[in-house]
């Protein structure tokens, strides 16, 4: 694999390791940093760690421009959440902020330097037709989803077509679960509901353990692993910050079988005390080992190569088929075969006239 | 003595775009990679003067690479993509744009990423110290006044972008070619028929492009930042005489934080650095039918 990627997990592990980086390392950990959407997370370890001033001017203006953008975001987010809370005041029960606009309004510490894209929320299965039109009335439409799009989503999916503001562009994905409903694993929405934290009247975020997995699942069902190694990041967080609790080990992996998502939460681990060094008591471990068993050795080596996809630039000679297998496993869980080939084969053939455009 | 570019052959510069080479505009180091041969010979054209940097520690803020899109296409009507690391911003062009498709990539990247500055969509030129601004919609004249001051005593900091340092305000230059459009091609080729100006792309989703080599001081000083004074809006029209007319400064603010590539993203900061750039500079509408004219209404702005 290649040399950047180290020199990034390195960084992320060590971030004074970066104060001794020389030209060569920084052209490379400054390009796999932003492919993979981490170079202003890079740019807060560098400020945490001191080493910032030292650091070649160059590598400096792109950090505090990831910076600026990153701050741009979280402002940005603060403020769609505010005009959510507004637009859908009339529905009258809880709503679950999900991933990077959870960690921003909960102040986790997943959130320092992190870039934000898509608002996620959770809300009930029966409440979902309603969300969308009163969401509509405040500005987000959706929009270019044909007949088979729409039955995609609200039949098979865990989560609408997402609606764009028609004014500031914001996008809004709103889940009724953490995974398709055709998926292999099964979760039970009602059981996330009795997690959940309150962060003040109407909005909340899942309880400590639930963010875990829930960041797990969505990081082990991903097709696309561009930002794979970002989800990973936000896992090794969540664990720095809640693990300092014994009771709280137990608790994850307990909760993780509760509701059906083991392996994921399995990988994840595994792949954080591996890459990132999160500390982790040995019980836990085991019990990831166990809970994948035999299949360890080679997806492990399938994901290891999959973090490391950001950049096509940096590609050995796995990474192209890392990619594909990915692409294919992603989609493999989340749809039995007898709906996973016709979708395939329409996403294949619908392709082709937008590529002629 | 610094190599520059016109020391190179054009086989040797091909050479060295196939593999990877650095330039460095203004405060930007560039790795360009490109085996079209129009590539080089625009860039052996019009950054004739720009030093080749042949560093043993490769640091650069751009890795760019302007390549032939694979498939059956590529017999028939070839075509050509820039790319910025592993992404394309941009949809193929047909290969003969290949240099001007440079050009916007590369103007893409600053204003996608150098958010350390504020960025605006002016042109900046300086004389005795003291630089103008010349934002304008386009067709208003801009790129055929930038030209022309550029050609006769003003020193080119930008053509299409201007940058403004947060830290304490000043214009940063780039000294790159000066994109000219449609008639302001004959226009300027009929006044300064001694100036270098690279080869003519037709029909490019902007019309006729041709760029003009920018004037050897220029790129010279390219480390040298200016001072803003006037923030002018130039507007040509047919028979109007040259005319200075002053421009409110609460509407100039707004134009310019309109137009300007990263305003929203800076948030507070933007707000502060265009504020300063306002406050420090002379506001002015400019009217202009004939350029002779305007060369002369610009010189009495310095003197």
């Amino acid at each position: 694999m290649n040399t950047a990627f180290h020199t990034l997990l390195r960084a992320l592990r060590e971030p004074a390791s970066m104060a001794g980086l020389d030209a060569a390392a920084w052209d490379g950990l400054l390009r796999h940093a932003r492919a993979c959407g981490l170079l202003s997370r890079l740019a807060a370890d560098v400020r945490s760690a001191g080493v910032f001033d030292g650091l070649p001017e160059i590598v400096r203006h792109h950090m505090r421009a990831a910076e600026i953008v990153a701050e741009r975001q979280h402002r940005a987010v603060r403020w769609e959440v505010h005009k959510l809370r507004q637009a859908l005041a009339p529905l009258a029960c809880p709503i679950v902020l999900l991933k990077g606009a959870a960690y921003v309004m909960a102040g986790l510490s997943p959130a320092r330097g992190r870039i934000l894209g898509d608002i996620d929320l959770l809300l009930p299965r029966d409440r979902l037709d309603q969300a969308e039109t009163l969401l509509r009335f405040a500005g987000w439409f959706g929009a270019g989803h044909d007949a088979y799009d729409q039955r995609y989503y609200r039949e098979w999916m865990h989560e609408l077509p997402p609606v764009t503001h028609f004014r500031r562009g914001s996008t809004l994905d709103l889940h009724h679960n953490i995974l398709p409903l055709t998926a292999r694993c099964k979760p039970q929405a009602e059981r996330l509901w009795t997690g959940v934290r309150r962060l003040d009247a109407e909005l909340h975020r899942l309880g400590d353990a639930d963010l875990v997995i829930h960041a797990a699942t969505h990081l082990y069902h991903e097709g696309e692993w561009g930002y794979g190694l970002r989800n990973l990041a936000d896992i090794d967080a969540l664990l720095r910050e809640f693990g300092a609790r014994d009771e709280f080990w137990t608790s994850l992996t307990a909760r993780a079988a509760e509701l059906d998502l083991a392996r994921p939460l399995a990988y994840a681990l595994r792949h954080a005390a591996a890459l990132l060094a999160t500390p982790m008591p040995v019980p836990a471990l085991a019990w990831a080992q166990r809970t994948i068993g035999l299949r360890a050795g080679f997806m492990d080596g399938l994901f290891r190569r999959g973090f490391a996809t950001a950049h096509i630039e940096f590609d050995d000679a796995w990474s192209g088929l890392a990619r594909f297998a990915l692409y294919v496993r992603s989609h493999w869980l989340k749809m039995p075969p007898h709906r996973l080939l016709p979708h395939l084969a329409r996403k294949a053939l619908r392709r082709q006239p937008e590529e002629s455009t | 003595m610094n190599l520059r570019i016109a020391d190179l052959t054009r086989a040797e510069l091909a050479q060295r775009l196939a593999r990877g080479l650095d330039l460095a505009t203004g405060p930007f180091r560039f790795r360009i990679t490109s085996a079209e041969a129009r590539v080089a010979e625009g860039l052996h054209g019009l950054y004739a003067d720009f030093p080749v940097t042949e560093e043993a520690a490769p640091l650069r803020d751009f890795h760019v690479r302007v390549e032939r899109v694979p498939g059956l296409r590529r017999w028939l009507r070839p075509q050509i993509r820039f790319m910025h690391d592993a992404h394309a911003p941009f949809k193929p062009l047909p290969a003969e744009h290949a240099l001007a498709s440079l050009e916007w990539g590369m103007n893409w990247c600053i204003a996608s990423y150098a958010h350390h500055l504020l960025s605006l969509h002016a042109a900046v030129l300086e004389k005795n110290g003291r630089a103008v601004l010349l934002p304008g919609e386009p067709g208003a004249g801009k790129s055929t006044l930038t030209a022309a001051l550029a050609l006769s005593g003003w020193r080119l900091l930008s053509d299409e972008i201007a940058l403004v340092r947060l830290e304490d305000g000043l214009l940063l230059p780039l000294a790159r070619p000066v994109n000219l459009k449609n008639a302001s091609i004959d226009i300027i080729r009929a006044r300064f028929p001694e100036a270098v100006y690279g080869p003519l792309s037709r029909d490019t989703h902007k019309g006729a492009v041709i760029h003009l080599r920018p004037p050897g001081d220029a790129v010279a000083r390219m480390a040298e930042p200016a001072l803003p004074a006037w923030v002018v809006f130039p507007r040509w029209q047919a028979g109007a005489p040259a005319r200075f007319k002053p421009r409110p400064r609460a509407g100039t603010f707004v134009y310019a934080a309109e137009n300007s590539f990263n305003y929203s993203v800076l948030g507070e900061t933007g707000f502060a650095a265009l504020r300063g750039l306002i406050d420090r500079s002379e506001c002015l509408d400019f009217s202009y039918g004939d350029l002779d004219h305007a060369l002369a209404a610009f010189e009495g702005l310095v003197t």
